[in-house]
């Protein structure tokens, strides 16, 4: 008997015992009616060929290990960098469900939103008094100063309005008619997260600033985008920010609701952009998107308002710090000071520190288009070579930018880029053409696992490592938090390719 | 009631009423029929935990009400997440738009054994991903193409299902249509599952379909080689209802194999299809998930003569008691094995008990879970001397509530289809000594002060049932309350306020 109260066994190593491996063995014999050995052996092996790398890439319906969510999920993570804002998704009960867990397994922090759980009759009759009573009682049991509405596939499928809807649950006073509720709609069919996030920042805008009457000022707006790492992040920018004097409004900050305190309160709510200061965002000078795909409709609303827009993709690495803060320099008029260029010059140091161990190594990259965008352009700043780039919920548009920014560099040269194409397939491209380390999130242990490519998590979403989120990538400090996270990965499968005593250990060496 | 903790089950009807207020009438009237007080009862004690009361008063499997945060899920969420999943050896495809597959993917924890990508499947997100063409003209076509693909790309895949998500059914496809043909083609089973997430009030409608998806498209379909070749024998027998979460069902099988019993079928944590179609060959079925498999079993019965009886492997007292009854099933050597096995494991149960009660002793615990386990897990609890003081299910129907009566004592907090709201309250008035629940629950529980262990995903840990996962679960609860955290909340600066009265 394996198991005992002195030193309990958790599942790995309980089931590794000789009486479990027995019986999971004589499970397979005798009952699970399985293919032979040798066959599962061949088929794996067939798998991972040239051949099968092109049936594979031939795919027209099936899709196998997406990298991308939908798109109220997007919404409902920009709803909460709101002040007070509860997200009410109007439609089926289970996908909010889906939305809370995920948000909370990424960040390990609560995640709050409502549903109108609609059912059977709601889909013969529409959602309507699912939306007039649903509004009624969030209002009255979670107290939000705001309730932002976007909606699942099933209630787009059957067209509720939800302009309509919430003018009329107004109307019956479910909330006072002055109440904010801003809606989006987003369906699920319709590209991923990233589009979510954008619909529902343009619906909240539009919500403060339809009616309002622009005045001009010198302040300037920042729209973080759907970011894992949002929480570091958002904080990072306003440091740099306010180390420049800018007076700006970050449009959705999730910063501090996504990492309350554990001091005996539960806050629902935390933080987030106040209504006031949403609706005063009208009045900037300019818009800018740290992510342009998290906001090409939001950012096109700001021009029409009268505000420079600007976006970038993702201020992660040397460049795009650089483009980030003159881009603010250039908007604001105030200079970069000399604290942020000495930050710049000690992330170079890093850099040229360690570029001997950098320098040439080959990479599969995947994420979001700004995510995938700024991670390759950091890996050639290093010297790196993106070999596999790719985002399933990357455009074509989104794919011919790579392809020029790729061709900016002799690092680039190997670079090829796939967009709309899958986990699935990137297990083809990594079999047939390895690479040194692979950046992702954590679905990625699993092409970690079949090509014994180490795995660097940088992507929403982490679910197996904790805190990452908590460090910011962005900036020029952010930028050295990834390259150190590049680096451990280096340097760990160095030592672990010289750890056999005797064998392989005359190149364990102590400073590397 | 102004007081900031109840004292007492003598609290709880007043508690009830206190939170009920926040609602508006009408979600409050519906609200009332959810949360009560278990109460005494005539019925004679249960034979194994000596406990009988009355827990059926309320209402159960209704809908929720719209914008309240209720916790449950949906129809895909019980035929895909819960039931059909976790078979290894097929191809579950999430039909529709790309969320519902990405939501649950490795979610579960169904552990397997097998090659990922080549003979096994779970942990692999399978997708029609929708996009706006496919919702217009019907997704069909794509559905075929998609069957196609798998067939060539994962030649042996065993069969696919297809889990219908919300749009299905709405458009009109004809997905049945589709299953035929593609079995026709292939000679491969393929199973179509109308669980689109809007049918029923939670995800309790979708293991009932996903039960009748078995019993239509594969109990019915002719037999398979794998039946043919089938030698029933005397000990054959079912796990019904084990996922194999954190290697549950290992753990459970290892007993039953002990005991003399063969398990033809482990539904549906590391299946295989062969597994599936061989069930009705066995001489009894065994079932843990009641509220998620008992239709199956019911069937099997009718049409197949195959008894069915529950069974509890959470904490000794249960375990024993399960192993002497489905002993009983069974001739003498089968009786006298249970006995063998029982003692075999008794130095386990005891030293575990030793160790880890003395440090659990009198906990209070809240509960707020699915399926079987706010009533299943509750005598685990008792063995290790913990006390419970309020537990409730996601999707229960009226007889897991009834089932209830025989775990849990009178004067127990009970709460169907709890709110965020309700969950709140009622945690920060009692203040138990440890939550178990869902992910959606653990973080804001914890950031209350209270220790928390998720009751779904066993927090990343188990297996929980049998012997060797009782140990396991002894010393996950110990190192949730007893971890120093708890001790940090207050900066040592800041004077503890103290409570007005």
């Amino acid at each position: 008997m394996p198991q005992s109260a002195d030193k309990v066994l958790d599942h790995a190593p309980l089931f590794q015992q000789p009486e479990y491996k027995e019986m999971l063995e004589n499970k397979k014999v005798k009952f699970e009616c399985g293919h032979p050995d040798e066959m599962v052996k061949e088929i794996g092996d067939w798998t991972k060929s040239w051949e099968y790398r092109e049936k594979n890439l031939a795919r027209e319906a099936l899709t196998v290990n997406p990298a991308k969510a939908c798109q109220p999920l997007g919404a409902v993570f920009a709803s909460a960098g709101y002040e007070k804002t509860m997200s009410f998704v109007h439609g089926s009960q289970g996908c909010v469900a889906y939305y809370r867990s995920h948000l909370s397994r990424h960040f390990k922090e609560p995640a709050s939103a409502v549903s109108s759980s609609m059912t059977e009759d709601a889909a013969v009759f529409g959602g309507l008094n699912n939306m007039v009573d649903g509004l009624a009682n969030t209002k009255a049991l979670y107290d939000p100063k705001m309730i932002a509405v976007s909606t699942t596939c099933m209630a787009e499928v059957i067209g509720d309005d939800l302009n309509s809807f919430i003018l009329q649950a107004k109307e019956k006073g479910s909330v006072e008619a002055d109440f904010n509720v801003p809606y989006a709609h987003t369906p699920a069919f319709v590209g991923s997260h990233v589009d979510g996030y954008d619909n529902m920042q343009k619906g909240i805008l539009q919500n403060f600033w339809e009616k309002a009457e622009r005045t001009p000022n010198e302040s300037i707006n920042i729209i973080p985008g759907f970011d894992g790492f949002a929480v570091a992040n958002n904080r990072e920018i306003k440091r740099m920010l306010d180390e420049m004097g800018v007076e700006y409004t970050f449009l959705s900050d999730v910063s501090d609701v996504y990492d309350t305190p554990s001091d005996g309160e539960f806050r629902m709510y935390d933080g987030g952009t106040t209504l006031e200061a949403a609706a005063a965002a009208l009045n900037a000078k300019a818009t800018v998107s740290m992510q342009e795909y998290c906001s090409p409709k939001t950012l096109e609303y700001a021009a029409s308002k009268g505000q420079e827009v600007a976006a970038l993709h993702y201020p992660m690495g040397v460049q795009a710090t650089d483009e980030f803060l003159m881009k603010i320099s250039e908007l604001t008029g105030k200079a970069i000071p000399e604290t942020l260029k000495k930050e710049r010059g000690r992330l170079v140091d890093a850099l040229a520190d360690s570029q001997a161990h950098l320098h040439g190594k080959t990479y599969a990259i995947y994420g979001d288009p700004d995510f995938v965008y700024a991670m390759a352009r950091f890996v050639m700043e290093m010297g790196g070579e993106p070999v596999h780039c790719l985002a399933t919920n990357g455009s074509k548009k989104w794919a011919a930018k790579m392809e020029e920014l790729l061709a900016t560099s002799p690092f680039g040269k190997q670079g090829k880029v796939w967009a709309g194409k899958d986990l699935w397939h990137m297990r083809s491209l990594m079999a047939t053409e390895p690479v040194d380390m692979l950046i992702g999130n954590s679905y990625g242990k699993y092409l970690e696992r079949d090509t014994g490519t180490p795995l660097i998590r940088l992507m929403f979403p982490i679910f197996d490592r904790h805190h990452h989120h908590r460090f910011p990538t962005w900036g020029y400090q952010g930028a050295l938090t990834t390259l150190v996270k590049i680096l451990d990965t280096v340097f760990d499968k160095l030592d672990q390719d010289t750890i056999i005593p005797g064998e392989t250990d005359y190149s364990f060496d102590l400073t590397r | 009631m102004a007081k900031d903790h109840v004292n007492g089950p003598e609290d709880y009807e007043a508690l009830i009423e206190e939170v009920l207020e926040a609602y508006p009438d009408k979600a409050k009237k519906r609200r009332a029929k959810h949360l009560t007080v278990s109460k005494a009862t005539d019925e004679a004690p249960d034979a194994t935990t000596g406990i009988a009361s009355k827990c059926d008063t309320q209402k159960s499997n209704i809908k929720s009400i719209p914008g309240v945060m209720t916790v449950r899920g949906c129809a895909y969420a019980g035929s895909k997440g819960v039931v059909w999943g976790p078979v290894k050896d097929m191809v579950h495809i999430s039909h529709g738009p790309v969320g519902c597959g990405q939501y649950s993917w490795s979610q579960r924890r169904n552990y397997y054994i097998g090659k990922t990508g080549v003979d096994s499947f779970v942990t692999m997100q399978f997708t029609t991903d929708f996009q706006e063409k496919d919702i217009v003209f019907g997704g069909d076509k794509k559905l075929e193409k998609t069957i196609d693909e798998i067939n060539e790309l994962f030649p042996l895949a065993n069969g696919t299902t297809i889990q219908s998500e919300c749009p299905i059914g709405l458009i009109g496809d004809d997905i049945e249509a589709v299953a035929r043909k593609k079995k026709k083609e292939t000679g491969k089973t393929v199973v179509p599952v109308r669980c689109e997430g809007f049918r029923g009030v939670s995800q309790s409608l979708g293991h009932h379909i996903a039960n009748d998806a078995v019993r239509d498209w594969v109990f019915e379909a002719e037999e398979s080689e794998a039946v043919k070749a089938y030698e029933p024998g005397p000990y054959d027998v079912n796990v019904i209802g084990d996922y194999n979460i954190g290697g549950d069902a290992w753990a459970s099988r290892i007993l039953l194999e002990e005991m003399g019993l063969n398990v033809v079928g482990n539904w549906s944590g590391d299946a295989t299809l062969a597994e599936i179609e061989r069930a009705p060959k066995a001489k009894l079925n065994l079932i843990h998930c009641y509220r998620s498999m008992n239709y199956i079993c019911r069937y099997m019965e009718e049409k197949h003569g195959i008894g069915w009886m529950e069974y509890n492997f959470f904490g000794p007292t249960q375990i024993a008691a399960s192993l002497r009854a489905i002993a009983k099933n069974f001739d003498e050597t089968i009786q006298e094995n249970a006995e063998k096995v029982i003692a075999k494991y008794q130095p386990l149960v005891d030293e575990v008990i030793a160790k880890f009660r003395p440090r659990l002793e009198g906990k209070s615990v809240m509960l707020y879970v699915g399926g079987l386990r706010p009533r299943h897990v509750v005598t685990a609890y008792d063995d290790l001397g913990m006390v419970i003081a309020g537990t409730g299910y996601e999707f229960a129907h009226n007889d897991d509530y009834k089932r209830t009566g025989h775990y849990v004592k009178e004067g127990t907090l009970i709460y169907d289809d709890v709110t965020g709201y309700e969950l709140e309250k009622f945690i920060e008035k009692i203040r138990p000594d440890l939550v178990g629940s869902g992910i959606k629950e653990k973080y804001p529980v914890q950031k209350m002060g209270i220790p928390f262990r998720q009751m779904h995903s066993w927090d990343y840990s188990g297996p929980y049932h049998g012997y060797d996962g009782f140990a396991i679960f002894a010393r996950d609860m110990d190192l949730a309350i007893n971890n120093p955290v708890w001790g940090m909340y207050d900066a040592p600066w800041d004077t503890p306020a103290i409570a007005a009265e």
